[in-house]
């Protein structure tokens, strides 16, 4: 199994320490990863601020990186829901439909293809889950609050394993933190407070973490969080999976 | 015109306001979650009403006339308005006919969208809304701020006060059992002496001609059975083919909108009583052009129950009238710029795209997808500013030239880290007025990926 490992734009650049989190859980779960280099952007700025036409150079990038892969494997379910949703802007060829079909979210494929929860981490904190809404409802990493489907959760089903976590539940399960990509600036006063809100409900549950599979949201927070001088701090889940506390 | 994002800057100025319209939103969507936990097959319920709806659109020109036969053989006028201006002087046209001069009306939101009120009262015709929240707005001559919960946007405080100058009620401290009993009194009146009565129409029915009127408060009912004439106003989508495929609409409806199971009152009008006369105005006012949409045809499958903006964390953070459309939240914004792209342009961009909405929706409208679609088409048809342009456009060519911008990526990490920060903190940095940035590491992962390799 060769796995290409996709570290979107921002982490690359913001959160090194996220993508190598990443690549280290990895390996240890005995992967064999690569990682292309020349990386730029999946796209996904473009595309949600209404230019998808100028994100047809990024997305033949991405697929000129990832074609060899049998999976491709990034921490942010928001940028693999845009490769698999809106790669549809180029012409379909086999490369892009199995970039589009071999792409998988971190924690999707360490428990559907991997087949694998318990990974040996230990994280002795209280931690809240913000369930980003691309991940979730876009790619179904777990079911929707809106859905009267059978409950599930798959970052829940890794944290679960970690020794010594406490996993606090939430008000409201899965409200968006009003990150949502370059509406974070063009929606200013609507995102701000979309995202003091997200951040009072993990207060008034006893979180001291806020953890997630995207960190694009958790980025939103975190800045809020600083500004704020909040006692909380934002990990991804990819780092607290590869801790040994 | 101004933008969502500016008059949703100038709502969350009262934060305290701002919590309280959340609040009152959210507790509607968790009724509605709670309703539809009770229906075993929810999501298959959900599943044949979009395919019902799918149906109809496919063939609306045969159910159309089929509706249109059946009513005229059961004695129902039938009008056809292929747009606002038409649906109005064909009212207007009946209200002369039989001399009338003060009119009832239930809730209808063709009736917002046609602007009829205005116009009728510009002819001198009294309309009086008598749906509480509609009269609640019209009091305040305010258009409604939500599709089902019309004033939601007003605290009982207010309406208090409101009902002070209008009906000359005591001051109750906002007391809502005895405010709605004096808008009942005053509401009595009216009915009494109406001459007509106006209704709007949630369904209507192919097979048989009938239609049925869905209300909380019995209003329409009270206005049609003390009037001669009864008008309905209906857009063309309302059509359903069979009697039988109300079993899964009224089922969804009002749980969908409120958590009841059912509206109090779902009223079936089929044909008019010996003496009287019923007219349905069928109207198009841009639903065919909308229909030839194919990314957005399934817009019209709306059975307006508003669970979209209950559950939008943008509606209930910006209100209502942040949309400036006759429809607001998510399904408004895929449906407004269809009728004047111009005008609403800014809608399409009032989303996180986070799904919600569409996940809510009855008739499984994918109302996300549709906010993306037609953001791409207004980023091409409608002028945009220029510096949100340009620098998406050289986003965009940056991303295409990974050298270009590996070089940038170090640039703008350096200025993160070393610029001071009443440069990064400036007016122009929307993202930093509220929120910090990510303090910046050493290195990127590039960079510690090649380091890594290097070291063996």
């Amino acid at each position: 199994m060769k796995v290409g490992l996709f570290i979107p734009c921002y982490i690359n650049q913001l959160y090194p320490k996220v993508g190598i989190a990443t690549l280290e859980l990895l390996e240890k779960l005995g992967v064999e990863v690569y990682y292309p280099t020349g990386q730029t952007c999946c796209g996904q700025p473009l595309g949600n601020s209404g230019y998808e036409e100028d994100a047809k150079g990024a997305c033949q990038i991405f697929v000129e990186n990832f074609k060899e892969y049998d999976y491709i494997v990034g921490p942010s379910g928001s940028c693999i829901h845009h490769i698999k949703e809106h790669f549809d802007i180029l012409e379909q060829t086999e490369a892009v439909k199995n970039v589009r079909k071999n792409s998988y979210e971190l924690c999707e494929f360490i428990v559907n293809i991997l087949g694998k929860t318990n990974l040996g981490a230990s994280f002795p904190y209280k931690v809240g889950l913000h369930k980003s809404c691309h991940g979730l409802r876009g790619l179904k990493l777990g079911s929707c609050s809106e859905r009267m489907d059978d409950y599930y959760s798959t970052e829940e089903e890794l944290l679960k394993e970690v020794k010594g976590i406490e996993l606090m539940s939430l008000t409201r399960k899965d409200e968006c933190c009003g990150f949502g990509g370059t509406f974070s600036v063009f929606e200013e006063a609507i995102s701000v407070k979309m995202g003091k809100d997200r951040i009072q409900d993990h207060l008034d549950n006893g979180v001291e973490v806020i953890t997630g599979a995207d960190h694009s949201c958790l980025m939103h927070l975190d800045g809020l969080i600083n500004r704020n001088n909040q006692p909380l701090r934002v990990m991804h889940i990819a780092e607290i999976l590869n801790s040994c506390i | 015109m101004m933008s969502h994002s500016k008059l949703a800057e100038i709502f969350n100025k009262d934060e305290a306001k701002v919590n309280w319209h959340d609040k009152a939103l959210w507790y509607v969507r968790e009724k509605r979650d709670t309703a539809a936990h009770h229906v075993k097959g929810w999501e298959y319920l959900r599943d044949l009403a979009s395919g019902i709806k799918a149906n109809v659109l496919s063939n609306l020109d045969n159910y159309l006339v089929e509706f249109e036969k059946n009513a005229q053989s059961n004695g129902i006028e039938v009008h056809w308005a292929s747009n606002a201006e038409e649906h109005n002087k064909i009212v207007y046209k009946i209200l002369t006919q039989n001399n009338a001069t003060k009119v009832v009306k239930s809730k209808s939101m063709l009736t917002e969208e046609c602007h009829l009120n205005p116009y009728l009262e510009s002819k001198g015709i009294e309309v009086i809304d008598t749906d509480l929240g509609e009269r609640i707005v019209q009091l305040a001559k305010e258009p409604p701020s939500h599709i089902v919960l019309p004033a939601i946007h007003k605290t009982k405080e207010e309406i208090d006060v409101l009902f002070q100058e209008h009906l000359g009620t005591k001051p109750s401290n906002g007391d809502p059992q005895y405010l709605t009993n004096e808008a009942r009194k005053h509401l009595r009146d009216k009915f009494l002496n109406a001459d007509v009565a106006l209704t709007g129409v949630n369904f209507a029915i192919a097979e048989t001609g009938g239609f049925v009127v869905c209300t909380n408060e019995g209003n329409a009912d009270m206005g049609v059975h003390l009037s001669k004439v009864h008008i309905a106003c209906m857009g063309i989508e309302k059509i359903i083919p069979r009697e039988e495929h109300l079993g899964v609409f009224l089922r969804l409806l009002a749980r969908s909108a409120t958590g009841q199971p059912i509206t109090t009152y779902s009223s079936h009008f089929n044909k008019p009583a010996p003496g009287n006369a019923i007219h349905i105005v069928i109207v198009d006012n841009g639903r065919t052009e909308q229909l030839s949409r194919e990314d957005f045809r399934s817009s019209l499958s709306c059975i307006r129950c508003g669970a979209c903006m209950n559950t939008c964390p943008i509606y209930r953070r910006s209100g209502g009238f942040s949309y400036n459309a006759t429809i607001p939240g998510p399904i408004g914004s895929i449906l407004s710029p269809g009728m004047d792209m111009k005008k609403h342009s800014s809608l399409p961009f009032a989303s996180t795209l986070c799904g919600s909405c569409s996940n809510v929706c009855p008739v499984k409208i994918n109302i996300h997808e549709q906010l993306y679609k037609w953001r791409q088409i207004i980023t091409k048809e409608q002028k945009q500013p220029l510096i949100k342009k340009t620098i998406l456009k050289i986003t965009g060519m940056v991303l295409g030239r990974p050298k270009l911008y590996a070089v940038l990526g170090i640039s703008v990490r350096w200025m993160l880290k070393y610029a001071p920060r009443f440069m990064v903190y400036s007016k122009l940095n929307a993202w930093g007025k509220s929120r910090e940035f990510p303090k910046v590491e050493n290195g990127n992962f590039d960079q510690w990926y090649k380091n890594r390799k290097n070291n063996g």
